[in-house]
């Protein structure tokens, strides 16, 4: 069970991105979070992922609440989330072959002699040939490096995926391939999903449950982030 | 041939303006690679010079030959002799050779110290970050030379405290550069990403962060070796630096002063070349790094 309560994040203490927001997902559960641009669902997701130290709030993991954030959180809780970003290029070290990319978090974790077996089966499930492997990002489509990113987060089996955005700057075709393969994922292993998005039909006919941001928090989205003040003038 | 194009492009033809647009591109890719040939063909003769030449001719640093003193720039002399009648030469060259030494030696101590320390302040973040800078803007605030006379006048006159003191008063700018870069690099997903799949604070930093600032570091190394020279000579044109015997740039141009009053102008006009010549040379050199790795440079290249 993954249990977010009353969470208020953001980068800036005075203004925070993200107010008094609450969120759960059972194991197993999908759940599709809507909200307009720039609301801070992105802020969330790195909140349930570990990745980002909320200043208020709680999240229950299994029933207990995490203290340690980032670095400080034990590794066997930052891996138990796969997490895919939005932007493929940004989130992928552009030195590393997609090789090393999918293969980075089983050497991280000390788990070097299973990389060639489970690079190569998670290169079948995600649809990448051998030759792309051996490339680097900038020499890749955006679809082959997001591909390479959902494997990257699968290569570790994590129990919860958290995909922000994922879909966002790919082909319908593209889209459809790596939705199947989180469900193939979701349905071999029991994962729970978090997916978030701003599109509408992809997020309903994805997901068990969606939920709109403005469910979620309690501020309403206007009042959640103030906007700043060089933006009211001319 | 380029500017030939660019004045038949007739701005009315909507045909001839990629024309334009692509000479225009191709002249000034020229003018960089002239730079970086002739910074390349520079530092590559200082560098030959400085290493074949002191193997091939010794130089007795005591020896004076007083009958041929102050010779002005000839056949025998092609720089001319110095009040004690030793060939400029000679001198300049193993002037250069240990001013590129302390240079070369002082740029990597300093970009090594300072790449450490604004790596480690960047990738720890919070208070550490920013103790650490105060730190470094609390040294940067004492003059440099102050700073390194002060560690000079520690140890008796030689190459290596010259080099302590460079290395150890000249990485604050290369720290500032790394941190800087650190910090921005670590605020991107891919970061994030490896957080996520269980990299270490160590992991992190040296496989994902260090290779990324390594451009920045070596841009910042290469600029610091002709900043270290000069340093160097000040401290040499100061009488704190190499002994007075010695023939460094610095000791060259400061024991030659008194003679340019009285007109003669080579004992202090060619090290002066030998240290402005190397010094331009290394920064077109690093001006040609720095547009290869500025990213705006790339997306120019991408459109």
């Amino acid at each position: 069970m993954l249990e977010l309560r009353a969470i208020t994040a953001g980068y800036d203490r005075r203004a925070p991105a993200v107010r008094d927001a609450s969120l759960t997902v059972a194991p197993g559960e999908a759940v599709g979070l809507l909200g307009p641009s720039g609301c801070g669902k992105s802020t969330l997701a790195r909140v349930a992922a570990l990745l980002h130290r909320p200043d208020a709030g709680t999240l229950l993991l299994d029933g207990t609440p995490v203290r340690r954030w980032r670095h400080r959180a034990p590794r066997e809780k930052r891996t138990a989330f796969g997490v895919v970003f939005q932007q493929p290029r940004l989130s992928a070290d552009p030195r590393l072959r997609l090789t090393d990319l999918i293969a980075e978090p089983l050497r991280a974790t000390g788990r070097r002699e299973a990389v060639p077996e489970r690079v190569a089966e998670l290169a079948g499930t995600v649809g990448l040939t051998p030759d792309l492997l051996t490339r680097r990002p900038h020499e890749v489509s955006d679809g082959q490096l997001q591909r390479a990113c959902l494997a990257r987060a699968l290569v570790l089996r994590p129990r919860w995926l958290i995909c922000d955005e994922m879909t966002a700057m790919l082909d319908a075709s593209t889209t459809a391939a790596l939705v199947a393969v989180v469900e193939d994922y979701r349905a071999s292993t029991g994962a729970g999903l978090l997916a978030v998005g701003h599109d509408q039909t992809l997020l309903h006919r994805w997901c068990d449950r969606t939920v709109h941001w403005d469910t979620v928090t309690s501020a309403p989205t206007g009042a959640a982030r103030p906007q700043p003040k060089r933006m009211s003038r001319p | 041939m380029a500017d030939g194009t660019v004045e038949k492009a007739n701005p009315a033809e909507p045909a001839a303006a990629p024309t334009a647009w692509r000479s225009h591109g191709t002249a000034r890719r020229s003018t960089h690679t002239l730079r970086l040939r002739v910074s390349a063909a520079l530092v590559a003769v200082t560098v030959l010079a400085v290493l074949l030449v002191p193997p091939l001719v010794q130089l007795d640093q005591q020896a004076v030959d007083l009958a041929a003193k102050l010779e002005p720039p000839g056949w025998a002399h092609p720089f001319g002799t110095d009040d004690v009648g030793r060939d400029l030469l000679l001198r300049c060259v193993y002037g250069l050779r240990v001013s590129l030494l302390v240079g070369v030696v002082a740029a990597l101590t300093a970009t090594v110290i300072g790449t450490a320390v604004g790596a480690t302040a960047g990738a720890l973040g919070g208070w550490a970050d920013r103790a650490v800078m105060r730190l470094v803007d609390t040294l940067a605030s004492v003059p440099h030379l102050l700073l390194g006379v002060f560690i000079v006048a520690m140890f008796r006159p030689g190459v290596w405290p010259v080099v302590v003191s460079v290395g150890l008063t000249h990485w604050l700018s290369t720290a500032r550069i790394v941190r800087a870069e650190v910090l921005s690099l670590r605020s991107r997903p891919h970061i994030d990403a490896a957080v996520s799949g269980g990299a270490s604070r160590w992991r992190v930093t040296v496989r994902h962060l260090l290779p990324g600032v390594l451009p920045q570091a070596g841009l910042a190394a290469v600029l610091m070796v002709p900043h270290a020279m000069w340093h160097e000579s000040a401290l040499s044109f100061l009488g704190l630096g190499l002994p007075a015997h010695t023939a460094s740039l610095g000791t060259l141009i400061q024991s030659a002063r008194g003679s340019l009053l009285a007109g003669q102008w080579w004992p202090t006009l060619f090290p002066g070349l030998f240290l402005i010549i190397p010094t331009l040379a290394l920064a077109g050199l690093a001006g040609v790094w720095r547009e290869r790795i500025s990213p705006r440079r790339r997306s120019e290249l991408m459109l």
